[in-house]
């Protein structure tokens, strides 16, 4: 079988295991729906593998492919077909998103067990991850869109799945409206880039763009503006972000799924497939790279103050993905998808971890209530600390190399990008302190009630589950783990997912170390050989410098972290008092939410209460409907008076039209 | 003969026919009237005819008879018809098509 076989074999079972779950609710035990929705993606992820396998049995510069079923539109010049592109980048996506997914289902068949809801939410996770997965295999701007939509939905469906829980709702409508901006931009772009080049598909498009737009023109800029709108909004990119932190509303796989590893990737992955474009709007690209740096900046300032252990790490996420978009926007590509791809295990880690530390705590959110859990529960607080020293790039874990080639190549470029790698390392230093901030607060010190709990009697602390936002008493009848949830650590699926991501955290850095290999640049070397920039390479001695850089600041703010929060923790609050301006404004996250909601909500709603107020009532209301039906009306009511039913009286109309016109036309004749 | 005194006889007739429709309440002297207005009608056509002449209009007049009679049978069917019901003879009363 062909490359492309296998990936429509790759869309083709989370649909049918999404499918397949929804329709059978009624029959299949809870168990069943469970082995179904991780089984369609396990396959994927097989096919996936199958698929890398044919890739690589061919030469490098004949690796991609397109593919299409059938033409879904065809009129005049256009032809939309429903078809996919293979590439080692498009293979690449895949084998991250169904990879982490399949571990993702599998921790989430332990950790959803005791929910009402069991088969929903695996039906919305396998669609999710079809959405997903047509997203990075679309072989054109159609159906990059529509994959791009599907997974708005999909990540909507799936933040409010506790629909009973209204800041769950709020949060999934959020998400939903700042991703349909994103997508109203990228629509646009399409448009742009079929108005210039006449064409949908991503081969064509891409061989025509450097003929038909000259270098940093207005067109191709406005294009990748425009697709930037999308990539940032999907993304969590400034100012689009807001979204992202009010989605861990959702249940923790679902944070660990969308909100870790393959949504909010799916920006990176636009900037990285359309780079052709980008090479021509180098403005463009410069804008999107000092987003993404203010992003990892911004975001990594809040999740220093973050007492939500979700949100801290949701703020995290931002902050590595702001890492990804300076890299895939200054021409480090490679680099940009390695740290995608290492990103992807140690943050779904981390944050099923934090799942497991939240349904110890019976759902409590706050840091501030947690401490012990690293007695408490020594599988969890272990897989927390692989994942912990990934994100902090603690020297040979993935983070360490995938975040540093990012910063190498910035200062490789040289120049401006000098810039990059500074705030970088700071950013870097940012990382490593609330990274072990958390892991000191949450696995040190005296166990709480809870973590004592677990330790004396080895059950879970259990109680009446309760919104950590509000305050309020769970509706468990909708799904919502229950009183009885045996959840935590406890199930081997989890320990199996958690274990599996912990190794990848760890060692997943090894297949691309300067001087020795580098396994990732080489495979998606093919993709990026038509950029110039592409061919900007750190040299070995420079990128082990920038690694021992990058070793030290990792070890120094882990060392601050210790200081801080474990051998003297009195100086946080301390330095809080000091600082209450600066940690308020922090601690409401730089003001972006009232911001928005000040410059775009309130507007907005001012507009809409006057075209309902003033418009609509007395243009709408009594001018063109009211109108109308007054004139209507009132004549309705003339002719009826002629309608009495005296048969005499319609003789009489008769007689007089008969004479009428016989006079009108014995005068007109004479 | 001039044809003049064959118009206003006939004109004569169509009026009070008309006039007889509009002022009489009794649905069976109605239907007189309506014969006399059609009748009136036909003797224009014959007078038309013979001025002309050719034969068209007197075939014109038969083919309106045959309307007449037609038409006779159904308003008297339907007075038959009021009659059995037990409702007024005057079409005063009947007046349910009023809008």
């Amino acid at each position: 079988m062909s490359a492309t076989s296998w990936a429509w074999l790759v869309l083709l079972f989370p649909l049918l295991g999404s499918i397949t779950i929804a329709l059978s609710f009624r029959l299949t035990s809870w168990r069943t729906a469970g082995i179904i929705g991780t089984a369609a993606i396990a396959l994927a992820f097989i096919c996936g593998i199958a698929a890398l396998v044919c890739l690589l049995g061919e030469s490098p510069d004949a690796r991609h492919h397109a593919s299409s079923l059938w033409e879904y539109a065809s009129v005049a010049s256009l032809q939309i077909k429903l078809g996919i592109y293979v590439d080692p980048l498009s293979i690449f996506m895949v084998l991250i998103v169904s990879g982490v997914s399949t571990l993702i289902h599998l921790y989430s068949f332990g950790y959803m067990q005791s929910d009402e809801g069991y088969h929903r939410f695996f039906s919305y996770l396998n669609f999710f991850v079809f959405s997903m997965l047509l997203l990075v295999l679309a072989g054109n701007f159609v159906l990059l869109i529509v994959g791009w939509a599907f997974v708005g939905f999909a990540s909507y469906a799936l933040i409010s799945y506790w629909y009973r829980r209204t800041t769950a709702t709020r949060a999934g409508m959020k998400a939903f409206v700042i991703n349909v901006v994103g997508d109203i931009g990228l629509v646009l772009a399409a448009f742009l880039i079929f108005q210039h080049l006449g064409t949908f598909e991503y081969t064509e498009v891409f061989a025509k763009a450097p003929e038909a737009f000259s270098t940093n023109g207005w067109d191709v800029t406005a294009i990748c503006l425009l697709l930037l709108v999308g990539a940032f909004a999907k993304s969590a990119q400034l100012p689009f972000h807001t979204w992202l932190p009010d989605a861990m509303e959702g249940p923790t796989p679902v944070s660990s799924l969308i909100h870790a590893a393959t949504m909010v990737t799916a920006g990176v992955y636009l900037i990285a497939r359309t780079h052709i474009l980008f090479v021509l709007a180098p403005t463009a690209a410069d804008i999107a790279a000092f987003i993404g740096l203010a992003t990892l900046l911004v975001a990594a300032s809040i999740a220093l103050v973050m007492t939500d252990l979700k949100r801290a790490i949701a703020y995290s996420t931002m902050s590595q993905i702001g890492y990804m978009i300076v890299g895939v926007s200054i021409g480090a590509y490679s680099a940009g998808m390695f740290h995608l791809m290492t990103h992807a295990f140690f943050k779904a880690l981390l944050f099923m971890a934090a799942g497991s530390i939240i349904s110890a705590m019976a759902n409590e959110q706050n840091i501030d209530k947690m401490s012990g859990f690293g007695k408490a529960m020594r599988f969890t607080s272990i897989a927390m600390l692989c994942g912990g020293l990934a994100l902090a790039a603690f020297p040979f874990t993935s983070g360490f190399f995938s975040k540093d080639e990012i910063l190498a190549y910035a200062s490789a470029r040289g120049g401006m990008y000098l810039i990059f790698t500074v705030l970088g390392y700071f950013g870097a230093l940012l990382t490593a302190i609330y990274t072990f901030r958390l892991i000191f607060r949450v696995l040190r010190g005296e166990p709480c009630a809870e973590a004592q709990e677990l330790i004396d009697t080895g059950h879970i602390h259990h109680a009446a589950p309760f919104n950590p936002a509000t305050g309020e008493e769970e509706d468990t009848d909708v799904g919502f783990p229950g009183a009885d949830h045996h959840i935590a650590e406890q199930s081997p699926p989890m320990k199996v997912a958690m274990a599996v991501l912990a190794f990848l955290a760890l060692f997943a850095g090894f297949v691309q170390v300067p001087g020795v290999d580098k396994m990732v640049t080489n495979f998606l070397s093919p993709v990026f050989a038509d950029s110039p920039l592409a061919a900007i390479e750190p040299s070995t001695t420079a990128s082990w410098i920038g690694l021992a850089i990058g070793a030290a600041i990792s070890l120094s703010g882990i060392a601050i972290a210790y200081w801080l929060y474990v051998a003297s923790p009195e100086t946080p609050r301390r330095l809080q008092e000091r600082l209450s301006g600066v940690h308020t404004f922090l601690y409401n996250k730089w003001y972006f939410d009232e911001a928005i909601d000040f410059l775009i909500v309130r507007p907005a709603l001012a507009i809409g209460r006057f075209a309902n107020d003033v418009f609509e009532r007395y243009v709408i209301d009594a001018g063109v409907t009211g109108g109308t039906e007054e004139t209507v009306g009132k004549a309705g009511e003339i002719v009826r008076g002629f309608q009495n039913g005296i048969v005499r009286t319609y003789g009489l109309f008769l007689i007089a039209g008969a004479v009428g016109l016989a006079l009108y036309f014995l005068i007109q004749q004479s | 003969m001039n044809i003049d005194w064959y118009i206003v006889l006939s004109a004569l007739l169509f009026t009070i026919g008309a006039i007889g429709i509009l002022v009489r309440r009794s649905p069976l002297v109605i239907l007189l009237c309506l014969e006399l207005m059609l009748n009136a009608a036909n003797l224009a056509l014959v007078a038309f005819s013979r001025e002309v002449g050719n034969t068209q209009g007197q075939v014109f007049a038969i083919v309106v008879m045959v309307v007449a009679a037609c038409e006779v049978v159904v308003g008297l069917g339907l007075i038959v018809a009021i009659f059995r019901r037990k409702l007024p003879i005057d079409v005063d009363e009947l007046r349910e098509l009023r809008g």
